[in-house]
C-alpha cells in the first residue's frame, strides 16, 4: 500500500480537519461527531443531511453549502456512520421546517440512518428520508437488498438542495427528491481496485488486461469481469443497460460522467464524447453535462455514467444557484 | 453467570475478534466491502474500557456493550450486533442467570436482528449461525446438561452454520449483489458470530 497518510485509523479525522481549514468560509465540523455543517447556517428551510462511509470525496461533505446540503455525516472509510453520528447531525442542523435524510441504498446506511431517525422522532424532531438506488448494474429483485446508490446521489443533492433553499415544505422537498430517484440511472466500471487504508490491500484483484463491469463504489466486486475493451465499447455497454432500464428517446437529460478516483479527465472526456453520440443518436437533448470527480472510490481507476431525465421543474432546480466546496453553479 | 462473569466473557469475545480481525476482513473482502474485522475490532476495542465499571445485573453489561457497539461500529454489523445485545439486555435484568435465561434472551435478540435486518434464516447472514445456536442451546436446556457442554454443542452448530453459508447464495446485505458469485464463501457475519460462541464455550470451559 502506497498512500500519503499518517496513521490509517486517523485518515477521516485528519481529512476533515484539512478540509475545514481549506474551506472555512463554507464549512465547519461539529465537536460531537464527524459531521460537516455549513459555516453560515440557514434557517427557515428544510435541512438536508446526507452521508455515508468516507472514501467517496468530495461526497458528501464537499457538497455542504448554499443550495445543496446542510450537513454531511462522514463514517469510517466505506463504513456507514453510526446512528449517533447521524443523530448529532440532525440535532446540529434541524429547523422548524424539518429534516430530510438522503440515504444511499446499502444495508448498513439504511439501518444506521433509520435508527437515527427513530432517535430524532423520539425527541419530537420532524424528520423524513429518501433512499436513492440509481445503480442499474445490480438487479432490483427479491433476491438482493435492491439497487445501490452511487453517483446519481450528487444530482439528488443538487436538486433537493435547490428545492429546500426555496423554503419549500418537507413534503415538497421529499417529493422532488423522489422524482430524482425515479428518473436517475447510473452504472460504473473499474480498471483497478482501491485500498481501504486500514485493510492495507485491495478488495479485489484485476489482471493487467481485465476490467470489472458494474462495480459499486466500495471496492466490492462488480457483476462481471471481462477483458478490457476500447472506451466506446465500454460506454456502449453501460449506456445500453441504463437506457434499457429507463428509456430516454426524445427526452431531455442531464449527464454525469464521474471519475472514481484515479481516472484522468482525458479519459472521462473520451467517455463523455461517446455518451453524447449515443444520446444524440436517440434524439435525446442533453441539457447539462457534468464531467469530473463527484463520487469516488478512493483511488479506484474507472468511472460511472449517470443519466437524469429532466422536466421543467428539475431543469430550474438544476440551474439554481449553489455554492459549496465541490460544486458551484 | 453473574455480571462479573459477563464482563469476563465480553473481554474474551473482544480478544477473539481482535485476534481474528484480519481473517474476518479477508472473508468480507471476498463477498462484501472488506471492513468487517476492522469495524468489529474498533467496536469491541471501545467496549473494553466501558466494562471497567461496576455492574449490578447481567443485562447492564449487555446494554453497555450494545450501546458502545451502536455508537462505534457503523456499517451493517454495528446496528445488527448492537440491536442483538440490546434486545438481550432487556431480558437479562438479573444479578445471576442460568442457561434457560440465556436461551430466552437469545431468542429475543435474534428476533431483533431479524427485524432490524429484515432477514430470515437461509439468506447468508449471521442468522445462519445464531438460529442453529439457539436451537442447539434450547435443546440442551431441556435435557439439563451442564452449560459448558451445551456451549460445546452450540459451537459445533455454529461451525456447521458457517459451513452451510458456503453452499447458499446471499440475498441480504452487500453480498447479495454478487448473485451466485457469493457461493463457496463463508458469510463474515456468521464467522464473527461463531467466534462469539467460541469465546462463550471457552469461557465456560475455563470456569468449569
Amino acid at each position: 500500500m502506497k498512500k500519503v497518510i499518517n496513521a490509517p485509523q486517523n485518515v477521516v479525522s485528519e481529512m476533515l480537519q484539512g478540509m475545514v481549514l481549506a474551506f472555512p468560509e463554507y464549512v465547519r465540523k461539529i465537536d460531537s461527531a464527524d459531521v460537516i455543517v455549513r459555516a453560515k447556517p440557514k434557517t427557515g428551510k428544510v435541512a438536508l443531511i446526507s452521508g455515508g462511509g468516507s472514501g467517496h470525496e468530495p461526497s458528501h461533505a464537499g457538497f455542504v453549502g448554499c443550495g445543496m446540503l446542510d450537513a454531511g455525516v462522514c463514517g469510517a472509510v466505506f463504513t456507514s456512520p453510526t446512528p449517533d453520528a447521524v443523530f448529532e447531525a440532525i440535532k446540529a442542523v434541524k429547523t422548524d421546517e424539518g429534516v430530510l435524510l438522503i440515504i444511499k441504498n446499502y444495508t448498513g446506511d439504511v439501518m444506521n440512518f433509520e435508527m437515527a431517525m427513530e432517535m430524532a422522532e423520539a425527541e419530537g424532531i420532524k424528520v423524513d428520508k429518501v433512499v436513492i438506488d440509481d445503480d442499474v448494474a445490480v438487479q432490483n429483485s427479491t433476491w438482493t437488498v435492491g439497487r445501490r446508490g452511487i453517483a446519481g446521489t450528487v444530482l439528488l443533492h443538487k436538486i433537493a438542495g435547490a428545492k429546500a433553499e426555496t423554503g419549500a415544505s418537507l413534503a415538497d422537498v421529499k417529493a422532488v427528491a423522489e422524482k430524482v430517484v425515479a428518473n436517475v440511472r447510473s452504472m460504473g466500471m473499474a480498471l483497478t481496485p482501491c485500498i481501504i487504508p486500514e485493510a492495507g490491500k485491495p478488495g479485489f484483484e484485476l489482471a493487467e488486461n481485465e476490467m470489472e463491469v458494474g462495480l459499486g463504489i466500495h471496492g466490492e466486486p462488480g457483476v462481471r469481469r471481462d477483458t478490457i475493451k476500447p472506451a466506446d465499447a465500454i460506454v456502449d455497454e453501460l449506456m445500453a443497460k441504463i437506457m434499457a432500464d429507463m428509456p430516454v428517446d426524445g427526452q431531455e437529460v442531464a449527464v454525469m460522467v464521474n471519475g472514481l478516483g484515479s481516472t484522468p479527465l482525458m479519459e472521462l472526456f473520451i467517455v463523455n464524447k461517446r455518451v453524447n453520440e449515443i444520446l444524440t443518436g436517440k434524439g435525446v437533448k442533453i441539457y447539462k453535462t457534468f464531467v469530473g470527480e463527484y463520487m469516488t472510490a478512493i483511488e479506484m481507476a474507472g468511472f460511472s455514467i449517470s443519466v437524469l431525465k429532466l422536466d421543467a421543474e428539475l431543469k430550474t432546480l438544476l440551474d439554481a444557484q449553489a455554492d459549496t466546496p465541490a460544486y458551484k453553479s | 453467570m453473574n455480571a462479573r462473569d459477563t464482563v469476563a466473557l465480553f473481554k474474551l469475545i473482544a480478544k477473539e475478534i481482535e485476534d481474528n480481525k484480519t481473517y474476518l476482513t479477508e472473508l468480507d473482502t471476498a463477498i462484501g466491502d472488506a471492513d468487517h474485522g476492522i469495524n468489529l475490532s474498533r467496536g469491541f476495542g471501545a467496549v473494553l474500557p466501558k466494562l471497567e465499571g461496576e455492574f449490578e445485573t447481567v443485562g447492564e453489561v449487555f446494554k453497555t456493550t450494545a450501546m458502545t457497539l451502536i455508537s462505534t461500529v457503523g456499517g451493517a454489523s454495528g446496528p445488527l450486533y448492537g440491536t442483538f445485545f440490546l434486545k438481550m439486555a432487556g431480558a437479562l435484568g438479573k444479578a445471576e442467570i442460568d442457561l434457560s435465561d440465556f436461551v430466552g434472551a437469545l431468542e429475543i435478540g435474534i428476533e431483533g436482528v431479524k427485524a432490524r435486518g429484515k432477514a430470515q434464516k437461509g439468506e447468508k447472514t449471521m442468522l445462519d449461525v445464531l438460529i442453529p445456536v439457539l436451537d442447539s442451546l434450547k435443546n440442551a436446556a431441556t435435557t439439563g446438561i451442564p452449560a459448558k457442554d451445551a456451549f460445546d454443542e452450540a459451537l459445533q452448530a455454529a461451525k456447521d452454520g458457517c459451513e452451510y453459508t458456503k453452499t447458499i447464495i446471499a440475498t441480504k446485505g452487500r453480498a447479495s449483489y454478487l448473485g451466485d458469485r457469493s457461493l463457496g464463501h463463508i458469510d463474515p457475519g456468521c464467522m464473527s458470530s461463531q467466534l462469539m460462541v467460541k469465546a462463550a464455550a471457552a469461557f465456560l470451559g475455563g470456569k468449569a
